[in-house]
């Protein structure tokens, strides 16, 4: 088994971290766009979603069966299978792997919930080391705003009301995110991550995160030569459904 | 008293709450088919004879984790680091709800397994030593561990006689010989080395399992007996 930092693999991993709200899917989403019509082979791999562990995290998480720590290790067992899975294999054979949210969101929030901070990130040591991890800091008020707009319920554990902070789920909901937040600004020194400024319009925030990654292609396959006439702006045009912006 | 001792980091934060845990937790480790049900099976109703509460516990019993462990063992797709992470959230799960709130309450807990035995899988499926140090570092340390030792070749009538070899007890997830017997003789010794090396680490109390149930029992017994609160 090998240890964060030590895998050597032809391929790319390239996640993208920060609070519901940050506007982080929708990047990585149209990361991706962008990648495919480039000719790459892209893999997406979304937290919480290998169907091994989805289960016992539904059934935990309805029944309030959860404390900090296995709520914890519940999510790192379905990292386990993903990264055995969807993250491993590919990256063997020199695709590149996108990830929403990564091993951060696991320290962010299990550390918020008390979880020991050394212990936590001990427990994921067999996570590939990502290329590059982009970490959408966004002001909290605004991705508050974001989530909160429109959503009347939150969930008993997404509002962190196993932490007793509030009994209002909202205020809870809040304080939960803060301290959240907190350890995500402490984590960009800790693991290098890039901080993008999710304030910005989506385009350009799309445009930096593009000429961040750029650099990182050289040297991968791709399924078939670089397209021959058009810059990657007229690609966009095609196939994303988002206005852009002639650069 | 069960101090608060823990191999690693106090990961749930008990120390924190200044816990005084006035029960008892013995552990009988050793491999699938050595024994270790039939001592179980005797302890308790000693224990109780001589007016203790006791608990007994055992792998993939969890609430949480249990149903969802036994299912994704039935499929194909079980990769060696998931099996050990869904075996070790089957512990914490139980080692919070069970084994915790038993010795808190001056129960004498008895678990059938502990993280030797799953250390001791993890290690044999090529998992490293420094990760599983670091993530079973947030169990208590026992008031006494037991290893039930066992030769293959005294090994292998027993497995037989209880029904034969299971494809995880065979290691056949990792195709360790060209049929389940092969890989279980190929499996079964690696993890019999993995848990030689934790004896003296972890302070088992090593028993030789060839020898009659009985002896055993009162082996066990003998050494248990001076742990025991106003024993």
């Amino acid at each position: 088994m090998e240890t964060y930092g030590t895998h050597q693999y032809p391929g790319r991993l390239f996640v993208v971290e920060g609070v519901d709200g940050s506007g982080k899917s929708t990047q990585i989403a149209l990361l991706r766009q962008w990648l495919i019509s480039e000719g790459y082979t892209v893999f997406f791999s979304e937290w919480n979603s290998s169907p091994l562990v989805k289960k016992t995290t539904s059934k935990g998480k309805k029944k309030q069966l959860l404390t900090p720590t296995t709520f914890c290790m519940i999510h790192a067992t379905d990292f386990a299978d993903r990264t055995e899975h969807d993250i491993i294999p590919p990256l063997k054979a020199g695709a590149i792997v996108l990830a929403d949210r990564y091993i951060y969101t696991a320290f962010a929030r299990d550390v918020a919930r008390g979880v020991d901070r050394q212990w936590v990130r001990e427990l994921y040591q067999f996570a590939v080391k990502p290329t590059m991890a982009f970490y959408y800091r966004v002001p909290l008020e605004v991705s508050l705003g974001r989530i909160l707009t429109g959503r009347t319920e939150l969930k008993y554990y997404e509002a962190g009301m196993d932490l007793g902070l509030s009994s209002d789920p909202h205020e809870s909901f809040k304080m939960f995110q803060q301290r959240i937040v907190d350890e995500y600004e402490s984590m960009v020194g800790e693991f290098g991550l890039t901080v993008m400024n999710a304030s910005l319009p989506i385009p350009e925030q799309q445009r930096r995160m593009r000429k961040l990654v750029l650099p990182y292609l050289k040297g991968v396959r791709r399924l078939r030569t670089s397209p021959k006439d058009s810059n990657w702006v007229d690609l966009m045009h095609k196939e994303s459904t988002l206005e852009v912006k002639e650069m | 008293m069960t101090k608060l001792d823990f191999y690693g980091i106090d990961a749930i934060g008990l120390k924190a709450r200044d816990e005084v845990l006035p029960g008892r937790l013995i552990v009988i480790e050793g491999t699938d088919g050595v024994g270790r049900t039939t001592q179980l099976r005797l302890l308790r109703p000693w224990l109780e004879s001589i007016g203790y509460a006791v608990v007994d516990t055992e792998m993939t019993s969890s609430v949480l984790a249990g149903p969802g462990l036994k299912r994704a063992k039935e499929g194909h797709t079980l990769g060696p680091i998931t099996l050990n992470l869904f075996y070790a959230t089957d512990f914490v799960d139980r080692f919070e709800n069970q084994i915790l709130p038993a010795l808190r309450a001056g129960f004498i807990v008895l678990t059938d397994r502990y993280i030797y035995s799953l250390m001791a899988r993890a290690l044999v499926r090529s998992a490293d030593l420094q990760w599983l140090r670091a993530m079973y570092g947030l169990a208590l340390k026992p008031d006494m561990a037991f290893y039930l030792k066992i030769s293959l070749h005294d090994l292998v009538p027993r497995v037989l006689q209880s029904g034969g070899f299971d494809y995880w007890e065979s290691g056949m997830d990792m195709r360790l010989g060209n049929d389940l017997y092969e890989s279980f003789v190929n499996y079964q010794t690696s993890l019999m080395t993995a848990y030689e090396q934790m004896i003296g680490e972890y302070n088992l109390q090593v028993i030789d399992a060839a020898l009659p149930v009985e002896q055993i029992v009162e082996q066990i017994k003998y050494k248990i007996m001076p742990l025991l609160p106003h024993g």
